[in-house]
């Protein structure tokens, strides 16, 4: 009971994590029906944009550890930010009227490109960043194994549920929420009732690209080390974690990537660890061929 | 000075030229109708006057500025509201979140009078304001892509074939309050219709429209008693 547990406060901090990537990937899909595939190296930018704030503020001598996290969640919020809108303006708003294999491949490109970029500014060696919280509670002692729940973890789990309370009324009560839906259900008839298009998209990207570089910094701060490959891996599990919600559905990206995170914990702690990412990934091959819509997607708008 | 004018437009899709050289001018305060075959491009002339597809050739005017290379959104920002060709409401939304996006180029402070104003046109809406827009029927959506047209505030209002599918008695309710907003609220209408009958009866002026070119203009009385007309859109019942 306790190994349990356990394994679920793992899985639902890693799950947090691939929830936030995920709803930037379900996001733009709803919105221009492309796999922003570059979307992981946003939340690999994010991790450097912490990891480098992180040690500006501790060269600055700022110490005290809510205020540096906060600071840096700010920083690393804004510059990812610009990268996503950059994304869009360079790469696929040139590219929105053409067949979607030019989008997905030129996706595939920035991915590629960001990456490399990443690596000429930051060396390929990995990047380590002392623990910033430690500490824990600690419960249900069973002969010599403990629970632990510790306060980055709390910490992970809070702060995005906060998030996702102040997206979804982003989404649901301001008039950015409302174009957005708007343009997701039909962006000729959105531009028709004065909806700025080009703008929505904009900061549809943005948005993505903010709660992305938040994933970053939780990554950063629980691994402790990153390295410009880490969105790889992360951005694809993301993807699996939005397909299997139902892409297109914010809801569903939060769902599916908590399902993943807690597959993966599961996976790893009962069977082996070294195939963890081959569950993750068959769970996307099974959702493909039994349920393409996902656990929460609605089928295509039939036209009315 | 004509509140619209369309001169000379060419639009194409891809290779195939929709518009072949359109002249369309609508006065302030009429209703001008544009009749025509299917695939004649009555509905590509409405979405060309909004900027999508853009025009390739020639040059439209709103109150005597050029709109032809504005984006779409600040077309319908400088008062031309569209009911589009299939209606295309948003179906996840539900009504009075429709009426609510119709508005988003308005102060929010006229929002209440306005929904109110649609509701008192079409009454079924305010009943239905709570439900899903896709889950309308087609008579119900139609009423609720003309009510979210008007929540613009429009000065120049186009439909593109409000009548399409109706049962006959909606078809002469949609017409009426056609005709009493274009009475009390003084607004100008350009209305795309294959039911020519009703449509050239309602309008001060009509056009006729065959394979992207204007081939007769005239009053509609005029084009009611026209024989070609008569013959080609006309024969066969009063639709």
């Amino acid at each position: 009971m306790a190994y349990f547990l356990q394994q679920l406060i793992n899985g639902l901090t890693l799950g947090m994590i691939y929830g936030l990537i995920a709803i930037g990937y379900t996001m733009v899909y709803g919105i221009i029906g492309m796999i922003n595939f570059a979307h992981g190296e946003i939340f690999m930018i994010g991790a450097f944009v912490s990891i480098i704030a992180f040690l500006l503020l501790g060269m600055l001598g700022i110490g005290w550890v809510p205020l540096a996290v906060l600071l840096v969640m700010i920083v690393t919020m804004l510059l990812t930010s610009v990268y996503g809108w950059a994304l869009e303006r360079v790469a696929y708003r040139p590219l929105r009227n053409s067949p979607r294999l030019a989008a997905l491949i030129t996706a595939i490109g920035m991915s590629i490109f960001l990456q490399n970029y990443v690596q000429l500014l930051q060396g390929a060696r990995v990047k380590p960043l002392q623990p910033v919280i430690s500490g824990g509670l600690r419960f249900m002692k069973q002969s010599d194994f403990v629970v632990s729940f510790s306060y980055l973890q709390i910490f992970i789990i809070i702060l995005t549920l906060c998030l996702m309370v102040v997206f979804t009324l982003l989404i649901n009560k301001t008039a950015f929420g409302r174009a957005q839906r708007a343009c997701q259900q039909d962006l000729g008839m959105a531009a028709l009732i004065g909806i700025n298009v080009d703008r929505t998209i904009s900061l549809t990207f943005v948005t993505g690209a903010a709660l992305a570089s938040v994933a970053g910094l939780m990554f950063l701060m629980n691994y402790g080390v990153i390295d410009f490959y880490i969105g790889f891996l992360a951005g694809i599990k993301a993807f699996t974690a939005a397909v299997l919600g139902g892409i297109g559905s914010l809801p569903g990206a939060m769902l599916g990537g908590l399902l993943i995170g807690l597959i993966e914990a599961f996976w790893s702690a009962y069977f082996t660890v070294e195939y963890k990412d081959v569950a993750a990934f068959s769970i996307l091959v099974l959702v493909l061929i039994f349920r393409p819509t996902g656990l929460l997607g609605k089928p295509d708008i039939e036209k009315v | 000075m004509s509140m619209l004018t369309v001169s000379g437009v060419h639009t194409f899709y891809g290779r195939i030229e929709a518009l072949r050289g359109v002249d369309v001018t609508v006065e302030e305060g009429e209703i001008v109708t544009l009749i025509g075959a299917n695939g004649a491009g009555k509905s590509t002339l409405l979405m060309t006057i909004c900027g999508n597809p853009r025009a390739a050739a020639g040059r439209i005017a709103f109150d005597g500025r050029e709109i032809t290379s504005l984006p779409t959104h600040n077309i319908v920002r400088r008062g031309i509201a569209q009911s589009p060709e299939g209606r295309r409401i948003f179906p996840f939304m539900t009504v009075l979140e429709n009426l609510q996006m119709g508005a988003s180029v308005v102060d929010p402070a006229h929002f209440q009078e306005d929904v109110d104003r649609v509701f008192t046109l079409y009454p079924i809406l305010k009943e239905r304001r709570h439900q899903r827009g896709g889950t309308l029927s087609g008579g119900e959506q139609q009423m609720l892509a003309i009510g979210r047209a008007l929540m613009s505030r429009p000065r120049l209002l186009l439909l593109d074939e409000p009548s399409l599918g109706l049962a006959p008695l909606l078809v002469k309710q949609i017409f009426s309050v056609i005709a009493d907003i274009n009475k009390t609220q003084k607004m100008t209408v350009f209305l795309v219709e294959q039911n020519a009958y009703h449509a050239l009866r309602l309008a001060h002026r009509g056009y006729v429209m065959a394979n992207g070119q204007i081939v007769l203009s005239g009053t509609g009385q005029e084009l009611l008693a026209n024989p070609e007309i008569r013959a080609a859109y006309l024969e066969g019942g009063h639709g």
